[in-house]
């Protein structure tokens, strides 16, 4: 296990060390002290390592992770797991907003509240978040899925593509073309992998499903000659 | 983008080690803000009968102990005065309205930077640092203190357009966004006897507060009828001399986080600013919701 101290090194020092390991691998467990709330903490990794990061990060932790364990025990800023690719962010607190924005794939679990715009134009990953969601959540998302153990906040969805959202909770308001639907088969044994991918008890059963009318404009047959 | 910072005590314990707890705090918000910085603290509170006053002038050379003598002689009352760098705090035996008009009349130009019974308003262009240093700010003590980094958008870079504004007795605000109405609501506000002294927006907001609370608001009457009034993007942090308010606008896109103990109220723009308080391991950290304001108020 390798412990990198930010109160002594910066977080140039500390994410060099990190992309080091794409090309070899020294050290599989790393931990990070003394975060202080400094942003771009663990950006861009590409290797299958864990970081642990111990305290509050800033904004931008985990952005663009692929195939990295990175686990924050503590609250984060704007922006953790940005544009992430695969791999598993976990934030045992709160996110600020825009948790998993453009995030490609991978699993991002909040175990606390994320703010608002959580999952803004994701592409394919899954987050699931344990308590409550803010405003303008997964708007534009086009793939994954978006699981809320909590409430939503308003504008959920608004001009959704294909992702899946799952809330238990109560949801404000629904966004432009975003409609609850109904729990078939298959979306309750997809929220039932979610959960336990997450490890996250609850019964799948009390969530509602929302998706997209597909009513919008780029939906429509007849606006395709447009192209 | 600017950054915004306060520290409200709950309690005496820290009063003597307010400026040294803000000092680090302030300056942690250099890169949301470099070009000016300030800071609302109050504490020293004056007597029944009395007005505190933050005066400047432009010349560093100002003969300060003249115009408290001349002043002192055309009011016919007692005045303390203290010197703080090119800044000098006034604390004469007559009311705000008296003050302020026999100080005109001496020399208009003399900017005053605040009023009231315990604020002292302190800013300068330049970077955080040289400015708490220059004005002693870790020596400082209070009850709480607000302060701000500026990077400006909206108006020029001059000591007058940086924060805290105050157009109030004993209140003021830091602005960390900008507003889209600024310019009707100052107009309006001027009909209503409010002055101005630059043309920026932050100070409108600053003068909406003034002008809610004289019509015998509360602040938190003042605060959720501003959420209505202002347009724009915002979180402020409000001091007035026994509160301190933290607002966010509905799109929330202005960042805050607040931090509680038993002992403090903290606010930031980012967490990092919050690192060095004493007891933020265990402190209760979280960032306010959108369209809500939050108020502590010392009874």
């Amino acid at each position: 296990m390798m412990t990198v101290d930010l109160a002594a090194q910066s977080v140039r020092d500390l994410n060099k060390a990190l992309h080091e390991c794409k090309e070899n691998i020294t050290e599989k467990e790393w931990v990070v002290t003394n975060p202080k709330g400094n942003h771009n903490i663990a950006v861009g990794l590409d290797a299958e390592i864990s970081v642990d990061i111990h305290g509050h990060a800033g904004y931008f932790c985990a952005g663009m992770n692929k195939t990295a364990n990175v686990t924050v025990h503590g609250n984060v800023g704007q922006g953790v797991a940005e544009n992430m690719m695969s791999g598993v962010v976990r934030v045992k607190g709160d996110a600020s907003q825009a948790a998993g924005a453009t995030a490609q794939g991978g699993l991002l679990v909040i175990e606390g509240n994320a703010g608002a715009r959580c999952g803004i134009s994701m592409k394919g990953v899954d987050i699931v978040v344990k308590g409550s969601i803010g405003h303008m959540s997964c708007f534009m998302g086009q793939s994954g899925s978006l699981v809320v153990c909590g409430d939503a906040g308003e504008a959920l969805g608004d001009s959704l593509y294909e992702v899946h959202i799952y809330v238990k909770g109560s949801v404000k308001s629904l966004g432009a073309d975003c409609i609850e639907k109904d729990m078939r088969s298959e979306h309750i044994a997809e929220l039932k992998g979610l959960l336990e991918k997450a490890g996250v008890d609850e019964n799948p059963l009390d969530f509602k499903r929302y998706g997209s009318a597909r009513q919008l404009y780029t939906f429509k047959v007849d606006n395709a000659s447009a192209y | 983008m600017c950054g915004i910072v306060g520290l409200y005590l709950k309690n005496d314990k820290f009063e003597n080690s307010l400026g040294e707890l803000f000092e680090p705090m302030l300056i942690s918000m250099t890169d949301r803000g470099p070009d000016s910085a300030g800071f609302a603290i109050y504490g020293d509170e004056v007597g029944e009968g009395w007005v505190k006053l933050t005066l400047r002038h432009p010349d560093e050379d100002y003969r300060w102990e003249e115009l408290s003598d001349n002043l002192s002689a055309s009011l016919g009352c007692e005045i303390k005065w203290m010197q703080n760098a090119n800044v000098v705090v006034l604390k004469i035996n007559t009311n705000e309205s008296s003050a302020r008009r026999a100080l005109a009349e001496l020399d208009a130009d003399v900017l005053i930077l605040s009023a009231g019974s315990s604020i002292e308003i302190l800013k300068e262009v330049g970077l955080p640092e040289n400015i708490a240093s220059k004005f002693n700010l870790s020596g400082m003590k209070g009850s709480h203190i607000i302060g701000h980094t500026r990077m400006a958008t909206e108006s020029a870079v001059t000591m007058e357009g940086s924060h805290p504004f105050s157009t109030g007795s004993d209140l003021c605000l830091v602005h960390n966004g900008s507003l889209s109405n600024h310019n009707r609501l100052r107009d309006t506000l001027k009909r209503e006897g409010i002055t101005f002294e630059t043309e920026n927006d932050s100070e409108v907001a600053a003068g909406y507060l003034t002008w809610r609370l004289n019509q015998g608001d509360s602040l938190k009457v003042a605060l959720e009828n501003a959420l209505k009034d202002l347009d724009g993007f915002f979180t402020f942090t409000i001091g007035t001399k026994d509160g301190f308010a933290v607002m966010r606008d509905p799109i929330a896109c202005k960042p805050a986080v607040l931090a509680e103990t038993d002992d403090y109220v903290a606010m930031a723009s980012e967490y990092q600013a919050l690192v060095s308080l004493p007891g933020i391991e265990n402190a209760k950290v979280w960032e306010p919701e959108p369209a809500t304001f939050y108020v502590w108020e010392r009874k």
